[in-house]
């Protein structure tokens, strides 16, 4: 019989404490591994998304709403800008590539999108089927709008005024779909992309043509600092930079998951110490096993090495639990999230949970130092003796 | 087998006995008598390995017990010393056939189902075998901690009491038993015990222990 043997058959002899002491550190480390996990992808979606984009031109009002609605098309636009201001921006030396996007419609509440080739070049996007349009009211999908929707080339949908609601259908003019795009694991998996001409014509814009905002790319370096500066003091636009924008961002949400990541550190320790209780309390009722494992043959440190691999072990399998409940409830939460923008996906492992397992691991360790000292010090003639 | 020489020991209290010199034969069975508080479960320990006496020694299978470094001498312990106590003290969360396999690990000899098999036949214990300590009467669980105590063949085998948490019949079937395997296994038997059923007992088929009963009281009187 072997000390992971023994140490099982003791652990499993305690069925509650067991359990009671598995839930608190697999609560912990479930908590730290899906902030861990979550946390990380939603910076690799938000880098992800903004790469290759170092400026948004856009309406005047909240930089962080420009970025979030143009970028990311989580929130609503800013409003709209002129086509004329756009091409004149578009045309600045300092520019080297501007794509425009017009907003305002949805399909099933996956946004419709009116842009130009640009935009399918600046992503990298790619075809998996069919080809890209060519004419007004001719559409390419994302990848999760052709699964969610179960739609393929040669289809035929009718998109709604509005961001989200179905409601209020612009049902005179059906799209066709003409192309589907790869999966990208970006934000364009889930967009309707079409052309100007149709947002225009679907909306009956004639004379005065706007967009929503443009999406640019420097020249040079200086440009870092002179077009921001340009675009806020002699136009009707703004201009908000993706990096600065999402940096604030993080720092808004690192607040609350700081809270939960606190919250979670106590859980563990508190697990801790309630391994530490459970192993002290338990030795007190084995110390005959204790004595008589000694007079069996066990020598001390035997006794020793048994007592903390019965907390390392106990936490070890915690912590194992807790990886595998965080990615389960990442999982689900990907699975009934909302927005379909930044979906998680609980399948991803990362390197650093091993260091969550090496921390459960220590915990184990030094909740079990006392009660494994404690063991080690048993005289076994004194315990005997006392019957 | 076992010598003891010029043994003492003194305890926390101050109080300090002393325990005359002492030789047992190779598969002798001998009874350790005295009231209790007299110093027959301290003799006992020291002479299983338990217990480091405050001076002298005691040799038992050629080896000088407190010469040893620990841990050769709890695997001394393990190998050559079989103990049986008051209460058998079975390891709750294993199986009656799991405990004495922890016996034969511990010690360090390998895995022996067949003896396990054999000792356990012996103490019609073999349809326990499965069953948790718990699950035992007071008797049986007296006869699987006398099984654990044997599974090694020890050449030493030792008894603190074993009979007080018995009744009558139990006792009686414990001490045969006790008696009978130690005589097949030739292992040397040290029962000690202030019971007049073992006393009674051992009178029948051991007429020699009388002598060493009185040895055993000059014991207790030093």
């Amino acid at each position: 019989m072997n000390a992971f043997q023994i140490s099982w058959k003791n652990l499993k002899a305690n069925r509650l404490t067991l359990a009671l002491n598995l839930l608190l550190i697999a609560f912990g480390t479930g908590m730290l591994a899906m902030l861990l996990l979550g946390m990380s992808q939603v910076g690799e979606r938000l880098r992800n998304n903004a790469r290759g984009v170092d400026l948004v031109a856009g309406a005047k009002g909240s930089p962080l709403q420009l970025i979030l609605s143009s970028i990311y098309f989580i929130d609503f636009p800013t409003g709209n800008i002129s086509e004329e201001d756009a091409r004149s921006l578009a045309a600045h030396p300092m520019v080297k590539k501007a794509v425009p996007l017009a907003l305002g419609d949805n399909y099933a509440g996956f946004r419709i999108v009116g842009t130009d080739t640009g935009y399918v070049s600046l992503y990298g996007l790619e075809l998996a089927a069919g080809r890209f349009w060519t004419k007004p009211f001719e559409i390419v999908i994302g990848a999760d709008v052709a699964r969610a929707q179960e739609l393929k080339t040669g289809d035929r949908i009718y998109g709604s005024h509005g961001l989200t609601s179905d409601e209020d259908l612009h049902d005179d003019h059906p799209y066709v779909i003409t192309g589907v795009l790869k999966k990208r694991g970006s934000v364009a998996d889930n967009l309707v992309l079409t052309s100007l001409e149709s947002v225009w014509q679907m909306h009956g814009a004639d004379g005065a043509r706007e967009i929503t905002s443009m999406l640019l790319q420097y020249r040079s370096r200086m440009a870092m600092v002179a077009l921001p500066v340009t675009i806020n003091r002699s136009t009707a636009m703004q201009a908000a930079s993706p990096a600065k924008e999402s940096a604030r961002l993080f720092a808004l949400i690192g607040i609350g998951v700081d809270a939960v990541r606190w919250f979670a550190v106590a859980l563990m320790l508190l697990a801790g110490v309630s391994v530490f209780v459970s192993l002290y309390n338990s030795l007190r009722e084995r110390v005959y096993d204790l004595a008589v494992m000694r007079v069996m043959g066990a020598s001390r440190g035997a006794i020793f090495a048994m007592i903390v691999l019965e907390g390392t072990l106990l936490t070890a399998l915690g912590s194992l639990a807790g990886i595998l409940l965080g990615h389960c409830a990442l999982h689900a939460i990907g699975y009934w999230q909302g927005s379909p923008q930044a979906r998680m996906d609980g399948l991803v492992f990362l390197p650093q949970e091993a260091l969550l397992l090496a921390a459960g691991l220590c915990i184990g360790l030094v909740a079990a130092l006392l009660p494994a000292i404690q063991a080690y010090r048993t005289d076994i003639s004194e315990t005997m003796s006392k019957i | 087998m076992l010598q003891t020489s010029r043994l003492t020991k003194t305890f926390p209290n101050g109080t300090s006995l002393r325990f005359p010199d002492w030789k047992v034969g190779r598969g002798e069975q001998w009874l350790l008598l005295g009231e209790s508080g007299s110093g027959k479960t301290t003799l006992l320990h020291m002479l299983g390995g338990l217990l480091r006496p405050a001076s002298g020694r005691i040799v038992v299978n050629g080896a000088d017990l407190y010469t040893l470094p620990a841990r050769a001498l709890d695997r001394f312990r393990g190998q050559h010393i079989g103990i049986v106590f008051q209460q058998p003290h079975l390891i709750r969360s294993m199986t009656v056939e799991e405990n004495l396999l922890l016996a034969q690990s511990f010690a360090g000899i390998g895995k022996d189902i067949f003896r396990i098999r054999e000792v356990l036949h012996a103490l019609e214990m073999e349809h326990k075998r499965h069953a948790y300590p718990q699950e035992l009467s007071q008797g049986q669980a007296q006869r699987a901690g006398i099984a654990r105590a044997l599974v090694n063949r020890p050449a030493l085998l030792l008894a603190d009491e074993p009979t007080s948490s018995l009744d009558n019949r139990n006792a009686d079937a414990a001490i045969r038993l006790l008696s009978d395997l130690a005589a097949s296994e030739r292992s040397t038997l040290i029962v000690c015990t202030h019971d007049d059923r073992v006393k009674e007992a051992f009178f029948k088929d051991f007429m020699f222990e009388l002598r060493h009963e009185r040895i055993s009281n000059q014991l207790e009187k030093s």
